[in-house]
């Protein structure tokens, strides 16, 4: 009784509280990123010992990667447009596409991850580098996973037929909102790292 | 379209047991009982923080005292400033917007009403996570207990060498939980003001308060998630021997003093913003005149918020900053100055010339307009570079922003209470026991924190456990702990009235002070769905208009 949300809906006039919602999300969320980038900036070459992001770092994987991550906004909006359609077959397809980019990306992030922590010998301890990298890539990556486990479940929802294209619509747009959002934060990642970052 | 649920059991309702009708609460998501539950755990914690500061306080009272042990005087300081800060402020505050935000904008409920309870609970388990620091602090070490660093925890003083034990791992678990209840509470009242307004309340029409809480909310959404980042990095260093803020592997201190003040600085107007509000709602109606300069209150709010996310290295200004950077940060703090001065000047120009009825609510908010007058200038001095070396640390700035957060926005709250309570709860508070409130807490808090500036300007640093007699501190000390129980007494008197009033004070009715806002219009306290029919609105005062069909204000709009 008292526990249901007493049933309402805003006036046709105002924006959708869901909308507004993901927008402030995405803007929280934006801050919180910008703590890390600020504090990778402030550390760049400031690690006298241990390994230096020049002698570590190796961009042709990274640049895949990425490719991989930007490719996947487009999937996502691919599979959206199916959807408004109603061709249910055509939007599970570009959903697959979307989560096995953005799970390839994850994989390379493990695969560059590896490398460094094995062969490199840099983990979070060894030095600031380290200590900053592996924070802000690795709440960049965590943020992919949330979000490729939302996508996932839309996928299987939709394979269980329970996707109602007048109902979800909106939903599962503000979903790929946060997908946007989480490539362009690994634009702004990108730079800093791999572009500022490795200046000589 | 709107469906109006069967009317629910009320909690007052005698035939429900205690269990059902606690049960009823733990389980709502209605927001007038979530803005209930959020103040009254946040005066919970008042009370806890109040016994805190009552220690210290005995501990102070004169020279080489031995009420408390230097380490346990530490842990007082560092629990009654966050528990004032994020358990006390924040929660009254937050509550005081979900109870009042979708009544003033003439909605059913707020937006997204179990995130609502997610956001109630988290700060809630956040808040015992931080007391249970007593219990837990301790951790395998056997050392430790309650966090000691201080409310803002300069590092290195929180690096595993100098906090042994998990006090400080519960204080930055349990500010980060409280911190996600805030900012999806947060979330929830810009949708709700951007989504959610009756027909005809357009964006200049809302009540100043839902406009102050709509900045206030953005703020949150800016500033917590910088301290989360701060607190996670910090995590990071304790757990995973990163070396963020450790200062022997080529860490900043620094870096924790700008993140945590970028956060901090706009804390404060988060504190203070709110009381803004209260205080735009109530003088208009005790002086029986329009807000004056409503569009310039807008446009002030506006500004405080956008510059107080500059301001935050003044209180930096010690750490040896290059010259231009004192400047800058000096200059946008005088700048802050400005807008808030505005306010002050359309508060008192409502008031100027309007027939002003001194009921309690008024009499708080006029408190209110000298307390906050005197902190904010003794803020305008702190701003001054060379002046804040002087004094900075000392107790000079405790004088100065006690003035602000207690004079300013504890006595706003206390208004607020009085003049929504009866909304709430249908009954009126006793009068003549709220106009004593009022004056045993302005003679309590002058003669607490008045005295601070001058010990500070003294030399007396704060966070000393003790002091060497025969420097002077001593009569100024005194006199800050005799002030204590005249606060002690304010607030047990408000208890008193409280539960009193609950069971036999006068029947309030839909609108006991002839008000012009929304949350008037429905029943006291309102049913479960605020409005039978939802209203409808063609100016800033809504019903004044109904109230005077022959002069609406929407003539002059």
């Amino acid at each position: 009784m008292s526990s249901m949300p007493l049933a309402h809906s805003a006036p046709a006039s105002m924006p959708s509280r869901g909308k507004v919602g993901m927008i402030c999300l995405i803007g929280m969320e934006s801050w919180f990123f910008a703590g890390f980038i600020v504090a990778y900036l402030f550390y760049i070459g400031k690690s006298s010992t241990g390994p230096q992001p020049r002698d570590v770092l190796d961009l042709k994987p990274v640049l895949v990667n990425s490719a991989a991550l930007i490719a996947s906004s487009f999937t996502v909006v691919a599979a959206l447009r199916k959807l408004a359609r109603d061709e249910m077959g055509a939007f599970k397809f570009w959903m697959a596409l979307t989560i096995l980019l953005g799970g390839y990306f994850i994989y390379g992030t493990g695969v560059e991850w590896k490398g460094l922590i094995e062969d490199r010998h840099l983990t979070i301890s060894t030095n600031l580098f380290g200590t900053t990298f592996y924070s802000l890539v690795g709440f960049h990556a965590f943020h992919v996973v949330v979000g490729l486990l939302m996508l996932t479940s839309i996928l299987i929802l939709s394979m269980l037929g329970h996707i109602n294209v007048v109902r979800d619509h909106m939903r599962i747009e503000l979903v790929s909102w946060y997908w946007h959002f989480v490539d362009v934060v690994w634009i702004f990642v990108f730079t800093t790292v791999y572009i500022v970052g490795m200046r000589p | 379209m709107t469906t109006v649920p069967a009317p629910i059991h009320s909690t007052s309702d005698p035939r429900m047991g205690l269990g059902e009708r606690l049960h009823g609460w733990a389980v709502s998501v209605d927001h007038k009982r979530l803005g209930i539950m959020y103040i009254a755990a946040g005066l919970i914690f008042f009370v806890i923080a109040g016994l805190e500061a009552t220690l210290m306080r005995l501990q102070l009272i004169a020279p080489l005292n031995d009420v408390l042990t230097p380490q346990g005087f530490n842990q007082m300081f560092t629990m009654h400033g966050t528990t004032m800060v994020f358990l006390v402020g924040m929660p009254v505050l937050l509550g005081f917007g979900n109870y009042l935000i979708p009544l003033m904008i003439g909605a059913r409920d707020m937006a997204f009403p179990r995130l609502n309870a997610f956001g109630l609970w988290l700060f809630v388990f956040g808040g015992i996570l931080l007391y249970y620091s007593w219990i837990g602090g301790d951790g395998l070490y056997g050392l430790g207990g309650a966090p000691d660093t201080g409310w803002f925890a300069y590092s290195p003083l929180t690096s595993k060498a100098f906090s042994v034990g998990h006090a400080t791992d519960y204080w930055i678990l349990g500010i980060m939980v409280s911190g996600f209840g805030s900012m999806t509470t947060a979330i929830n009242f810009i949708a709700t003001i951007l989504c959610m307004r009756c027909p005809g309340m357009t964006m200049m029409r809302m009540p100043l308060f839902v406009w102050l809480m709509l900045t206030v909310a953005i703020l949150v959404l800016v500033a917590l998630p910088v301290l989360t980042g701060a607190q996670v990095m910090l995590l990071l260093d304790r757990f995973l021997g990163a070396h963020f803020f450790d200062p022997q592997q080529e860490g900043s201190v620094i870096l924790w003093q700008h993140l945590f003040w970028f956060f901090g600085h706009p804390e404060v107007y988060i504190l203070v913003l709110p009381a803004f509000g209260f205080i735009s709602e109530i003088i208009p109606v005790f002086s029986r005149k329009v807000i004056f300069g409503y569009p310039l209150m807008v446009a002030a709010t506006v500004s405080i918020a956008f510059i107080s996310l500059g301001v935050w290295a003044h209180h930096m200004f010690v750490i040896g900053m290059p010259p231009w950077l004192n400047s800058l940060f000096a200059a946008s703090t005088f700048l802050i100055a400005v807008p808030t001065g505005m306010k002050m000047f359309n508060w008192i120009g409502t008031m100027w010339g309007g027939r002003i009825r001194f009921d309690t609510p008024m009499l708080f908010a006029t408190g209110f307009l000298v307390m906050f007058l005197f902190g904010g200038l003794t803020g305008i001095m702190l701003a001054v570079v060379p002046f804040d070396w002087q004094l900075s640390d000392s107790y000079f700035v405790v004088g100065h922003f006690h003035y602000v957060l207690f004079g300013g926005t504890i006595l706003a709250v206390f208004a607020a209470i009085f003049y929504w309570f009866p909304k709430a709860f249908g009954r009126m508070l006793s009068e003549p026991m709220g106009q004593w409130t009022f004056w045993l807490l302005m003679i309590g808090l002058t003669l607490v924190f008045l005295p601070m500036h001058m010990s500070g300007i003294l030399g007396m640093p704060r966070r000393v456990y003790t002091y060497q007699p025969g420097r002077g501190f001593e009569i100024w000390n005194l006199i800050s702990t005799i002030g204590v129980p005249f606060q002690i007494a304010a607030v047990l008197l408000l208890v008193i009235n409280v539960v009193k009033s609950l069971k036999s004070g006068r029947v309030a009715g839909p609108d006991p002070w002839d008000a012009w806002t929304l949350e008037w219009e429905t029943a006291s306290p309102p049913p479960s769905e605020n409005f039978r029919k939802i209203p409808t609105c063609t100016s800033a005062r809504p019903l004044w208009d109904r109230k005077h069909p022959e002069d609406p204000d929407s003539n002059y709009e």
